[in-house]
């Protein structure tokens, strides 16, 4: 417990000096682009590939599991839609890009730290904390958005031709996907989204930012960053549904 | 010219720096000498501000850095250039956007007069036209000689440099050596090195502090050094069959 509430006060340190005026506009702004590369563009790829193969098996399964045929094809499209929207999109795509940003910046903040270039930034008064994080933190709470309103529309175009295998027809397809549409959904899920993309960059940029020893110390931190993450992204997801659907 | 008084540091039980007092003068290189585990290291970061002291105060020219305002502060940053036992070289960075990296930061200076800064510094670190490599394709000695440039960029005051030798054979070591007192003449600035290079003292040792046991035990010139009869200090310094027989001598 003590452990815990340790690390909680150091989390909320580093983000009061995360949270400051930038050193200079134009560095920052450089920097910023450096990370919606790194954390957002360079994700796109992954993004579409598990998207659109997990649209197409969440309609074969939906599909072969309705064996009544009373049941009306259309409900295909509409089990796809729900569960892209609510929660394939948000949550496990969060989750899966918690892998592969929030390693990649606990890894970075890590050896930066073991490297004692975080030591060399702030010998020459740049706030390091703040250099380096806000960055991290804007651009995936600004960019997770846009990637999962993507897997949102690669996965529906997955589940079609997934629907089309099983002889789910375009026209019933689509005439799930607009019944009874919610348009809160999406921004049920797009808030997610945000809180999970803060819980990331934030999160990992912790571990990685107080790694202490060397290279082995690196791959633990990189390690607790993914693990922490996944456990509150599924914590505040119960949470953020029971505040906002139930 | 730095100057400690009564510096104490504890980290939980352990009692590191035990009331250190000492001057380092200003345009002569100060070494600091001592084990591993001495607390030299942990000296060095109490005086560069990553560390802060339990006890006594640091005074750079005369003021007490713990009295001093945030933007005092920030402005005596500026005047200090750290030298890395590993470079600690911006991994993303070219050797141009590392040396330069300072004077975006903190000048308003245009990217022609910041290009010609940075071309200066490394003419003088021996390493002109080197500008686009990355810090991963030089060799242990290039790195040290940039993190230099870069430490010096912005013509500081102070500069200190941490074990500026580990890793380096010996002819490249006396390289660094005389490129940091070189450097330490040339601009009158007050350089503190912590080594453990006994090749460093010999070669640079004008003003040597040497701390056994969280205290500084001995002070002197490697004059001074050789003909001392501080037994801590000959059982470290005089360790090898080859520096044994050179006392002897």
């Amino acid at each position: 417990m003590l452990k815990i509430l340790k690390h909680l006060g150091q989390y909320f340190i580093m983000m009061k000096k995360v949270i400051s005026k930038p050193e200079k506009f134009k560095v920052f702004w450089k920097q910023l682009l450096l990370e919606i590369e790194k954390v957002g563009i360079n994700s796109i790829g992954i993004v579409l590939f598990i998207s659109f193969f997990v649209g197409g098996v969440v309609s074969i399964q939906t599909a072969i599991n309705m064996s009544s045929p009373i049941l009306p094809k259309y409900l295909v499209g509409l089990a796809s839609r729900d569960s892209l929207i609510l929660e394939f999109s948000p949550t496990m795509i969060s989750l899966i890009l918690a892998g592969k940003v929030g390693s990649s910046i606990a890894s970075e903040l890590g050896s930066m730290r073991v490297s004692e270039q975080l030591d060399a930034l702030d010998i020459m008064g740049v706030n390091s904390a703040s250099f380096l994080i806000l960055p991290k933190i804007i651009a995936t709470v600004f960019f997770f958005p846009f990637l999962v309103i993507i897997s949102m529309g690669i996965g529906m175009i997955g589940a079609w031709i997934g629907g089309l295998s099983v002889d789910v027809t375009t026209a019933d397809f689509l005439s799930g996907l607009k019944y009874e549409f919610t348009p809160f959904y999406v921004t049920y899920s797009l808030i997610k989204t945000v809180v999970f993309a803060f819980i990331i960059a934030s999160v990992s940029s912790y571990f990685g930012y107080f790694t202490k020893g060397g290279s082995i110390a690196v791959g633990k931190s990189s390690t607790k960053a993914v693990v922490s993450s996944s456990i509150l992204i599924l914590f505040f997801n119960f949470i953020l549904t029971n505040l906002l659907l139930a | 010219m730095i100057e400690i008084k009564n510096i104490e540091k504890y980290f939980g039980d352990n009692h590191v720096l035990k009331d250190m007092t000492h001057k380092f003068e200003q345009g002569k290189t100060n070494l600091i000498i001592g084990e591993s585990g001495s607390g030299k290291t942990t000296l060095l970061k109490i005086l560069v501000g990553l560390y802060n002291n339990d006890n006594g105060s640091v005074l750079f020219d005369g003021i007490d850095v713990d009295k001093m305002k945030r933007k005092e502060k920030k402005a005596l940053r500026q005047e200090v250039g750290m030298l890395f036992q590993g470079g600690a070289l911006y991994d993303y960075m070219t050797v141009e956007e590392n040396i330069m990296f300072p004077l975006t930061m903190f000048t308003e200076k245009t990217e022609d007069e910041k290009l010609e800064r940075v071309n200066f510094c490394l003419k003088r670190v021996n390493l002109d036209g080197k500008n686009y490599l990355m810090p991963s394709e030089l060799s242990g000695g290039m790195k040290k000689r940039v993190a230099i440039a870069r430490a010096i960029v912005m013509q500081p005051k102070y500069l200190f440099c941490d074990e500026p030798n580990s890793g380096l054979d010996p002819k490249t070591s006396i390289l660094i050596d005389n490129l940091i007192q070189e450097i330490t003449i040339e601009y009158n600035i007050t350089t503190i090195v912590n080594t453990h290079d006994m090749n460093s003292v010999m070669e640079i040792g004008e003003h040597i502090a040497y701390i056994n046991k969280g205290e500084i035990s001995w002070t002197g010139s490697k004059e001074d050094l050789i003909k001392s009869d501080n037994k801590d200090l000959n059982d470290f310094v005089f360790a090898s069959e080859l520096f044994k027989r050179i006392k002897n001598v």
